[in-house]
């Protein structure tokens, strides 16, 4: 899988140019964002406007510049989560398929129980107990509660790559467990590793959003999911305040369609059963 | 025979390590649950009383943490899952109940039509694009991909927020939120009508949820059937090709995704919680939600224990099936 393919590839093009948007917007947002997301000295529930481009929330805050620093968090939860996820999953999945043996058995029995947890209702059962916490917290739990899947995949890959004649080599020149694993059997296995950090990442974000907008985040934050937190509790749809709603959404959607649309290249183009040729 | 006796070890096995998980997380947590709810009282609690919740909580401070470990087994052996603060002096036994069956209806119900619709589709594209490759890309095919990727990026909540604002409150085609018109009795058939009335929306919101992945994994499984060599030489062979999409290609392209039966199910639920909070759909996951918000921890616990073991237990019988409709696996498993 090399750059190159990615960008011709139609789909990736489309993932990746939504995100680097929205990393544009993040990074630039004190530059772009007209308001301060929190100040809350606006008059209320003020209509699109070319002042509040968006309108103010019933909290008196203006919506395009919250839209704007949201960004921010979803974006930074979904890649660092995305690569918390990818580092258990190279424990929990590459190592242990590597190495075989009881260590395998202990770690893929540990896999195979967090496969059938609910993952949602953990989440939430877990950040119910650890309420309040800061955006860190979110982060962790969702690690926690969200690598078995890949882990599971990238197991399978590594016992099929354990005992191709290059691994042996490495073996028999003496190479240790984690030098083989990282130098011979990760670069190998690189498009569905990258596949599966795109996949973490979407499921952070939308975690992240679910979380928050049930009130188990810090609600005193400026993320598109205590937007909507705020606009279901201040009941914004039945005051007509729907693009309130709208916007926030609509934003976790095109981030979580970007993360999706790489994922499902990224998958293309190392599965040569997918590919166009 | 032998293969069903150590299918079934291990389902009892996993429902262990569930429980355990269970016992262990409110211990493990920082502030013990009977500290907050006694904190809730102001500190105007008597130590008998105290010592009840405390007790009640399966937290009692006399036991050591086997004994606790041994009655917290006994009392979900028998059915006892405590007490709920909430709605106190309800059992969270019966709370729970109360509200299984209008998830369980619902989520069934969404499953099945998700998966026949995804199916569908995700068959249709890969057939269209790899009938139609050489010259042009399927349009189907072009269009479906995103469909399915937006889908399965779609926040649950939102979707429901947004269907909610314009069809019920905007239209008003369909009831705002709520089960069933309060004083309505539940089997009349004006009772039913109006839960079949109040489940259209969550019912439709979850079905979107739930069909964009399957239609992403049957589309890329049936592509990789259409590479097989007996696909290759049914086509040499000059067969019509409605008898190779359907009798050779989808048959064996369904095959592999059953495996991935447990994470949809897994995104089902999700979905279903947040859906059932939007519409305030009195089902589990509203209950779970009344739980968090009440920090009424037994009824936290008790609905992650069913959760748990509901979807074990359908994971069990999809494997089950998977066994019947593979006749590989039969094989392999009579050995």
């Amino acid at each position: 899988m090399s750059p190159r393919a990615l960008l011709h590839n139609r789909r990736a093009a489309v993932g990746a140019s939504i995100l680097v948007f929205f990393a544009l917007v993040a990074l630039l947002a004190p530059l772009i964002a007209p308001y301060s997301p929190s100040n809350m000295n606006y008059t209320p529930g003020l209509a699109m406007s070319a002042k509040h481009l968006l309108g103010t929330n019933s909290n008196g805050q203006d919506i395009f510049s919250q839209l704007i620093w949201g960004a921010r968090t979803s974006l930074s939860v979904g890649l660092l989560t995305g690569t918390l996820i990818c580092l258990v999953q190279l424990v929990m999945g590459v190592f242990s398929g590597y190495v075989g043996g009881k260590a395998d058995t202990a770690l893929s029995s540990v896999t195979n129980v967090f496969l059938v947890l609910p993952t949602l209702p953990l989440l939430i059962v877990l950040s119910a107990y650890l309420r309040g916490g800061s955006v860190f917290v979110l982060v962790g739990v969702i690690a926690i509660t969200g690598w078995a899947w890949g882990a599971r995949v990238l197991r399978a890959q590594a016992i099929a790559l354990r005992n191709r004649p290059f691994v042996e080599a490495a073996r028999i020149s003496g190479e240790s467990r984690w030098h083989i694993v990282l130098a011979h059997i990760v670069p190998n296995m690189l498009g569905i590793m990258v596949a599966n950090f795109f996949g973490a990442a979407l499921f952070a974000v939308l975690a992240e959003a679910g979380l928050e907008f049930i009130g188990l985040g810090n609600p005193s934050t400026v993320t598109w999911g205590t937007m909507l937190y705020w606009a279901q509790n201040s009941e914004a749809m039945l005051q007509g305040m729907w693009v309130w709603i709208l916007a926030p959404g609509l934003c976790i959607l095109l981030l979580g369609t970007s993360l999706g649309l790489l994922n499902f290249a990224v998958d293309e183009i190392a599965n040569p059963n997918l590919r166009r040729d | 025979m032998r293969y069903l006796l150590r299918r079934v070890a291990v389902l009892l096995l996993t429902a262990w390590v569930a429980v355990t998980v269970n016992f262990a997380l409110p211990r493990l947590m920082p502030g013990d649950p009977a500290s907050n709810m006694i904190a809730r009282y102001g500190g105007q609690m008597s130590p008998r009383a105290r010592e009840a919740i405390m007790i009640d909580f399966g937290l009692n401070t006399h036991q050591s943490l086997l004994g606790q470990y041994f009655s917290y087994l006994g009392q979900i052996l028998t059915g006892n899952l405590g007490t709920s603060y909430t709605f106190f002096p309800a059992s969270v036994t019966s709370m729970i109940r109360q509200a299984l069956p209008w998830t369980l209806g619902m989520v069934g119900f969404a499953t099945i039509l998700a998966f026949l619709f995804g199916i569908g589709l995700g068959m249709v594209a890969a057939w269209r694009r790899g009938s139609a490759s050489w010259h042009r890309e399927s349009r189907l095919d072009t269009a479906l991909v995103p469909t399915g990727v937006m889908l399965s990026a779609m926040p649950p909540f939102w979707l429901a927020m947004m269907l909610v604002y314009f069809v019920s409150y905007k239209l008003g085609w369909f009831p705002i939120g709520g089960g069933i018109k309060p004083g309505l009795a539940k089997s009349s058939s004006a009772g039913l009508i109006d839960i079949a009335r109040h489940a259209v929306l969550p019912a439709f919101t979850l079905t979107l949820i739930a069909m964009g992945g399957w239609i992403l994994l049957m589309r890329n499984s049936m592509l990789t059937v259409l590479n097989d060599d007996f696909v290759k030489f049914a086509r040499a062979k000059g067969l019509p090709n409605r008898s190779i999409a359907y009798r050779y290609a989808a048959r064996n392209a369904i095959l592999p995704i059953f495996t991935q039966f447990a994470m949809a199910l897994g995104v089902v639920v999700g979905g279903q919680v947040f859906i059932e909070i939007v519409y305030s759909y009195p089902g589990i996951g509203y209950l779970l939600l009344t739980a968090v918000y009440n920090q009424d921890y037994p009824l936290m616990q008790g609905i992650f224990l069913i959760f748990t073991l509901t979807l074990l237990l359908a994971n069990f019988l999809v494997e089950m099936l998977y066994v019947f409709i593979d006749p590989r696996i039969r094989v392999e498993a009579g050995k």
